[in-house]
């Protein structure tokens, strides 16, 4: 085992799902499965007092100990974390801004190649998700339910045989799964259609949100869609349309993409020059603007514009250029001016080398 | 563009929802996304997913409502209507006759399908598996695989009578 700390061996490693491999990687960054189980026997995070909480924390760890699935993992106990690493591993996407932000007991699970997370005491009393690169809803959800069957055998769940898996709020009652893919879609929104797009996937009850919270068109081009019924369809079914929605919108990426490409090659190019212009030389950077930046050059990655930077390198940066990875790189505690100065430079740095074809 | 909330600050959290077939932004800045961070995801769904249901009907008139309480946990279906969020797994039966119709309206079914505990009490588990075979019977049909429907149809009679058989017999 690495006799580094937790968290410095987070900085120094990469996200799952940012490690840019996969199927369909150049369009979906990442695909997710999410289950939220509650444990009988305690009431719903919501009303849990703090030693039923501890109690709960404790069975939990016992369980994650004894998972041969889980045993190369990191236990953290909040109490323990700062501030700025709860703000850490939420831009790792490790856990969610509610459980970052809400006091309390609480606890997370980590597996160390970051594919597996466990929130203890979120929404639910157990949210457990599993990332994968690229499109594959399939590996993602074979891996959660192993890994469920197998906690399952040492913690008893709340389940009712009509309504399924209990959950904190109805709206994830039944099998209590989120399945979500992160897509890169500069393409559909430079040729405006991308809120057609949109419509017609809510039409499938999908839901979509952006990255890091910030999904607007000018930060970044990053949407993420996952279902939204939980009750009355298997997981299995559930994943599997999902998929089959996410490979058209896919398609529907590349068609735009080679219209840019044949129709308007002029103008993309000038965009996306101008985006690498300006990160390799910006002396002020903000992060909504480093992320829109950093879309217009993945995109010239994906189509052979941008030299010298792998997917993978590219993709740290997305990560790199929020507040607290920023700040653990640099070692200090920053302001949001101090920030932007030390995100410029970081940028103009890690892309000395990059060359435009 | 300025915060939402606040209306002072300059918005760098912006947020993209469909509800009801519309897209809607919400724009909002460092701090009041802090503030409001925490419940603002179950309270922006759900107050208007509660106001778009309505249809209580005439016996659970608003204050009634609000005075069902579930005895295990001690909440009140007025506080989860403000937080979207229900006390413990009893609140289901609790507040059975409003969650229903949300649950109805929110989800696809109102049978759950799929995964159960490997603990689960056999008969819960048979009538899972015969809801799946319901569907899979279905889905077959839809395809014209007929030897395969006719597999499956073979097995739901089985599991239909054992379950009938099951439920005759008195419990000790």
């Amino acid at each position: 085992m690495s006799q580094l700390n937790p968290m410095n061996h987070l900085l120094s490693s990469t996200c799952e799902w940012l490690r840019g491999t996969g199927p369909e990687s150049d369009i979906v960054i990442s695909s997710r499965i999410r289950l939220a189980r509650n444990l009988n026997g305690y009431l719903f995070s919501e009303k849990l007092d703090s030693s039923d909480a501890e109690h709960l924390i404790d069975e939990v760890e016992g369980a994650v100990k004894i998972n041969p699935l889980l045993k190369d993992s990191f236990f953290f106990e909040y109490k323990s974390l700062k501030d700025q690493d709860r703000q850490f591993l939420l831009e790792r996407h490790l856990i969610s801004r509610e459980h970052a932000a809400e006091k309390g007991e609480k606890a997370l699970v980590v597996t160390k190649n970051e594919v597996v997370s466990i929130m203890i005491l979120e929404e639910d009393h157990l949210r457990s998700q599993v990332f994968q690169s690229g499109l594959n809803l399939v590996e993602a959800w074979r891996l959660m339910d192993q890994i469920d069957t197998t906690l399952e055998t040492k913690l008893v769940y709340s389940f009712h045989s009509n309504l399924g898996y209990l959950t904190a709020c109805p709206t994830n009652v039944g099998t209590g799964l989120r399945a979500s893919c992160m897509l890169h879609l500069p393409g559909l929104t430079m040729t405006k259609q991308v809120s057609k797009v949109l419509q017609a996937l809510s039409k499938l009850n999908l839901a979509v949100r952006g990255f890091f919270g910030e999904g607007t068109q000018a930060s970044g081009n990053f949407f993420q869609f996952s279902n939204q019924m939980t009750l009355g369809q298997q997981e299995s079914d559930i994943v599997d349309s999902l998929e089959r929605v996410m490979r058209q919108v896919v398609e529907h990426e590349k068609e735009a993409r080679n219209y840019l490409l044949e129709k308007r090659r002029a103008k993309l190019e000038d965009q996306i020059w101008r985006a690498v212009g300006t990160l390799k030389s910006a002396r002020l950077m903000s992060s909504a603007e480093a992320l829109g930046f950093l879309s217009l050059m993945r995109l010239g990655i994906d189509l052979g514009f941008v030299q010298n930077l792998s997917k993978a390198n590219l993709n740290a940066l997305f990560l790199f250029t929020q507040p607290a990875h920023l700040q653990k790189l640099s070692g200090e505690e920053l302001n949001s001016s101090e920030r932007d100065q030390k995100r410029a430079e970081l940028l103009r740095t890690r892309l000395k080398g990059v060359e435009l074809a | 563009m300025v915060c939402n909330v606040c209306g002072q600050n300059e918005a760098t959290i912006h947020l993209t929802e469909i509800l009801n077939n519309q897209m809607v932004e919400i724009h909002l800045c460092e701090t009041c996304a802090e503030q409001k961070g925490t419940e603002f995801k179950a309270h922006f769904d759900f107050n208007k997913l509660l106001a778009s249901l309505g249809e209580f009907g005439e016996e659970f008139k608003a204050e009634q409502v609000s005075k069902i309480v579930c005895k295990q946990c001690g909440m009140s279906y007025e506080e989860f209507g403000r937080t979207g969020r229900l006390g413990c797994s009893n609140c289901y039966q609790a507040f059975e006759k409003l969650l229903m119709p949300l649950i109805k309206r929110v989800q696809r079914d109102v049978r759950h399908q799929g995964k159960a505990p490997q603990k689960a009490p056999a008969d819960t588990k048979q009538t899972l598996e015969l809801r799946d075979l319901q569907e899979r019977l279905k889905k077959s049909i839809q395809s014209e695989t007929f030897e395969e429907a006719a597999k499956i149809r073979d097995r739901i009679q089985e599991l239909e009578s054992k379950l009938k058989k099951e439920s005759k017999k008195p419990k000790s």
